[in-house]
């Protein structure tokens, strides 16, 4: 570690005040303090002694939180080839395939979007945040296996570009990054992420017989314009109870790479609620407002989607994903504690309304969270006034 | 009888020593100095001795321009050997080599039912002249308490539950007397209460709780339930256009001694603490006293920080340095001046974290001590986390969107959103947690001043 710490030392004066690369200082400042923190110290007057938490641990803890989906969605995108192409394979079969799969759009995905904040940090003179870290791994995850690269590149870079550098950096934006990559696709590429593109079968291969690429939304928005469907054997599926609720709740259902485990989303969710690191109102609220939305559509609605169980609501789709590591983003989520409550209803309620109403987009989690970001500073806006009201209440003058 | 609150959000910072409840001998009291910048809203400082003057206790050694009456005082008798000024001749410090034995400017003593009697200008006058006024800390703004203000109430806290705090009830022992005719005189300057506000769960020394004419109301809960700021917020919050005072214990202590016995007493204990005393305890010295006589022979370690106060709103001041005016609390920590490889994902059980992310299995030792050391441990970012400074501050007030509206300089939002109602040491705890290392107290400081000299 000394020999690190003197090569650190020896090129340092290069980018500081003064240096030859003193432009370059906060794209050095940004591996520099990845490797070591930094030794600085309290201010002579203040708090003299700090919190043992910084950015990094922060992004790190979420990051951790999202690995139990990564690794099951690798998995599960083998599992899905061989469930679709008729071979069998072991476990790690199914790993490497999903491995092979999923890394090169992880490792764009991270390559465009810490180029671009570098590129920008440099302009602007400012520290190199260290929000991309979660953002670099959430797009992986929203992406199907089978997305274009290049693609990728294109919507990472607009996402930051777009979505957060011109809004003024971390901690500015308005909506949520990696949703606004995966919403740009939407519209832009709609043809690459939407239909039967969830499972890859892999070049010239067949598949099997009966075999059908698509979601148990898509199934179950197809049905809305035809009301005779009869969403009772809507577990049966193509394959063996492949859309039972327990196999959506575990996740072996075709879909975005790191989104079809409910199971998974939960482990994400105890460690980032018991590390406090998410909002539990918020993860709590989603569910809830999904729910009892679902529940409501139950007694009222006419068609089969709407008379779908509630609780397939939840398991179904991204909602749980969606709830657990997009809808928490503290940025672009509520910032007051009550604030939080209301966002994360709001964003179940819609989801629920998005996906049985909405022909054209089978999944509404997405839209839903980008329209409460948008409508977050709203609900703040009342509750702070609130608060400014209580005040003004008990003064005189 | 007063009221009874319950905290439930703020934090403790449980840190290792904390003084034994012993007075230990400091050094040979050489000099003390008596800093102009401790006082909060002074103007400018106007020197009325000059280097190789003798004073004694009580002599007054700079008075502000703009509130002239309040005279800062010598709190021991010597020789004037210093005058210390800084950047554009401000005055910086005014040293006092100390007499062995202190002599008292004397001041007119007073029994205890002729204090009944005396006119509110007197009692002012008298504050005034000695030095003991300086003891009044007005809200909005944590200021010098200008003496033409009639105040809404005056806030004593009995209790401080900062990390590693002296214990008031060791502290104020035996000063019932002192204590009483203090509150008494303090009665007189404000038509409403003077509230006393008490530590629920400690064995209290009568000092406090049996205090007649005034408003007794108990605490509990976490820092910052000591902090007076938060104790007017559930008592008698502070609306705009309201002016309130504050006063530590000790000030009005050194109010009754001025009353009863005409001397301006300058003499405190204080409470030597943090990881790097040898002997954490309590010293008798005096208000300013150097740091050198406060902690001679206690301390081993060269690369160590000396705070005057607490760990979370003190003053780096040196070896060198003086404890300052309020302070009744030296605090002794190492320098975290040192690089840590990947220090920010490497496991320990050693470092603080208010947040579980950090510590996720402190909840098993919940009496740890903890060795903190200076270190900031990261660096300035974008403000990203919420809902963690709401969860330390015991008030209805958010936190997050103040500084924020500080940092936009927006003077309306800053009154909307309770800026009258705080100090720095109301915050203090969100600058220790905050994740993106903003320097919270500073900010609010901005804040404040921007209102009031606006």
């Amino acid at each position: 570690m000394k020999f690190l710490r003197k090569q650190l030392d020896s090129v340092k004066h290069n980018f500081e005040k003064g240096g030859k690369w003193e432009k370059y200082f906060f794209a050095y400042e940004a591996f520099e303090t990845f490797l070591f923190t930094p030794n600085t110290t309290a201010d002579a007057k203040g708090a003299q002694i700090r919190d043992a938490i910084d950015l990094k641990r922060l992004m790190m803890t979420v990051i951790i939180a999202m690995l139990p989906c990564l690794i099951f969605g690798m998995w599960n995108v083998g599992y899905q080839h061989h469930l679709a192409t008729g071979q069998t394979g072991t476990f790690m079969d199914a790993l490497v395939i999903g491995l092979v799969k999923t890394v090169p759009i992880i490792i764009v995905s991270y390559a465009v979007g810490l180029g671009i904040e570098f590129v920008f940090a440099t302009i602007r003179r400012h520290p190199v945040n260290e929000g991309y870290l979660v953002t670099g791994m959430l797009i992986p995850l929203v992406m199907p296996p089978d997305i274009p690269l290049w693609q990728v590149a294109v919507a990472t870079a607009f996402a930051v570009i777009i979505g957060k550098e011109a809004f003024g950096g971390t901690g500015m934006n308005v909506v949520n990054i990696a949703l606004t990559a995966r919403a740009f696709l939407y519209f832009a590429y709609p043809s690459q992420i939407s239909g039967e593109v969830w499972t890859f079968l892999g070049e010239g291969v067949k598949p099997v017989a009966g075999y059908s690429g698509a979601t148990p939304l898509a199934i179950a928005a197809a049905s809305t314009g035809n009301a005779a469907t009869d969403l009772s054997s809507f577990g049966a599926g193509w394959a063996d109870g492949m859309y039972s609720v327990w196999n959506m709740f575990i996740g072996v259902i075709p879909g975005c790479i790191g989104e079809t485990s409910t199971l998974m989303c939960l482990i994400g969710a105890f460690i980032l609620v018991f590390t406090g690191v998410g909002s539990w109102k918020i993860i709590v609220s989603v569910f809830a407002g999904a729910w009892a939305m679902g529940l409501l559509l139950n007694a009222i609605g006419t068609t089969p989607f709407a008379q779908l169980p509630a609780h397939y609501h939840l398991v179904m789709g991204g909602l749980a994903f969606g709830a657990v590591f997009m809808a928490t983003d503290p940025v672009t989520a509520a910032q007051t504690e009550t604030g939080k409550w209301i966002y994360g209803l709001l964003i179940g309620v819609f989801t629920v309304l998005i996906r049985v109403f909405n022909p054209a987009y089978p999944e509404g989690i997405m839209l839903a969270i980008l329209l409460m970001n948008v409508f977050a500073p709203l609900i703040d806006y009342f509750v702070v006034s609130a608060n400014k009201n209580r005040r003004l209440q008990r003064a005189t003058v | 009888m007063g009221k009874f609150i319950r905290l439930k959000k703020g934090f403790t910072i449980n840190l290792a020593g904390k003084a034994a409840a012993k007075i230990g001998d400091s050094g040979p009291a050489d000099s003390v100095a008596i800093k102009p910048t401790d006082f909060q809203g002074i103007y400018i400082p106007k020197v009325v001795v000059k280097e190789g003057d003798t004073v004694k206790a009580g002599s007054p050694l700079f008075h502000d321009k703009k509130l002239e009456r309040i005279q800062f005082t010598s709190p021991v008798s010597g020789e004037v050997v210093r005058i210390t000024r800084g950047e554009k001749r401000a005055l910086l410090e005014v040293v006092i080599l100390a007499d062995k034995q202190v002599e008292y400017l004397p001041f007119k003593k007073h029994t205890v039912s002729e204090i009944a009697n005396l006119s509110v200008e007197g009692i002012k006058s008298q504050m005034l002249d000695s030095g003991v006024w300086a003891n009044l800390v007005q809200r909005p703004f944590g200021i010098l308490a200008d003496p033409s203000v009639t105040p809404k109430a005056i806030h004593i806290s009995a209790f401080d539950t900062a990390p590693l705090a002296p214990d008031y009830s060791f502290l104020f022992k035996g000063q019932d007397h002192f204590f009483q005719t203090g509150v008494d005189v303090l009665k007189k300057l404000t038509p409403g209460a003077v509230h006393i506000n008490i530590h629920n769960a400690s064995d209290l020394s009568t000092v406090f709780s049996q205090a007649k004419g005034a408003e007794v109301n108990k605490f509990s809960g976490p820092h910052p339930a000591g902090c007076v700021g938060v104790q007017i917020h559930h008592i008698d919050p502070i609306n705009k256009g309201d002016i309130v005072w504050t006063i530590n214990p000790f000030g009005v202590i050194q109010i009754g001694k001025l009353f009863l016995q005409g001397i301006y007493d300058a003499s405190k204990l204080v409470a030597i603490t943090g990881s790097e005393v040898k002997n954490p305890q309590y010293v008798k010295t005096y208000t300013g006293a150097s740091m050198k006589s406060l902690t001679a022979n206690n301390v081993a370690a060269e690369n160590v920080r000396y705070i005057s106060g607490n760990p979370l709103t003190g003053t780096h001041v040196g070896k060198d340095g003086y404890l300052g005016f309020y302070d009744h609390q030296v605090t002794v920590l190492p320098e975290g001046n040192d690089y840590e490889f990947i220090g920010w994902i490497t496991p320990g059980a050693n470092k603080l974290s208010v947040q579980r992310a950090w510590g996720l299995f402190s909840f098993l030792t919940p009496n740890k001590e903890f060795t903190l050391n200076t270190n900031t441990h990261g660096e300035p970012r974008a403000m990203v986390q919420t809902g963690v400074w709401e969860q330390l501050v015991p008030m209805d007030i958010l936190p997050g969107h103040l500084i924020k509206s500080i940092l936009a300089e927006d003077i309306d939002e800053m009154e909307a959103l309770g800026i009258y109602e705080v100090i720095e040491e109301d915050l203090a705890l969100c600058e220790f947690a905050d994740v993106s290392k903003h320097n919270v107290q500073g900010i609010l400081r901005e804040g404040l001043e921007l209102i009031r000299l606006s």
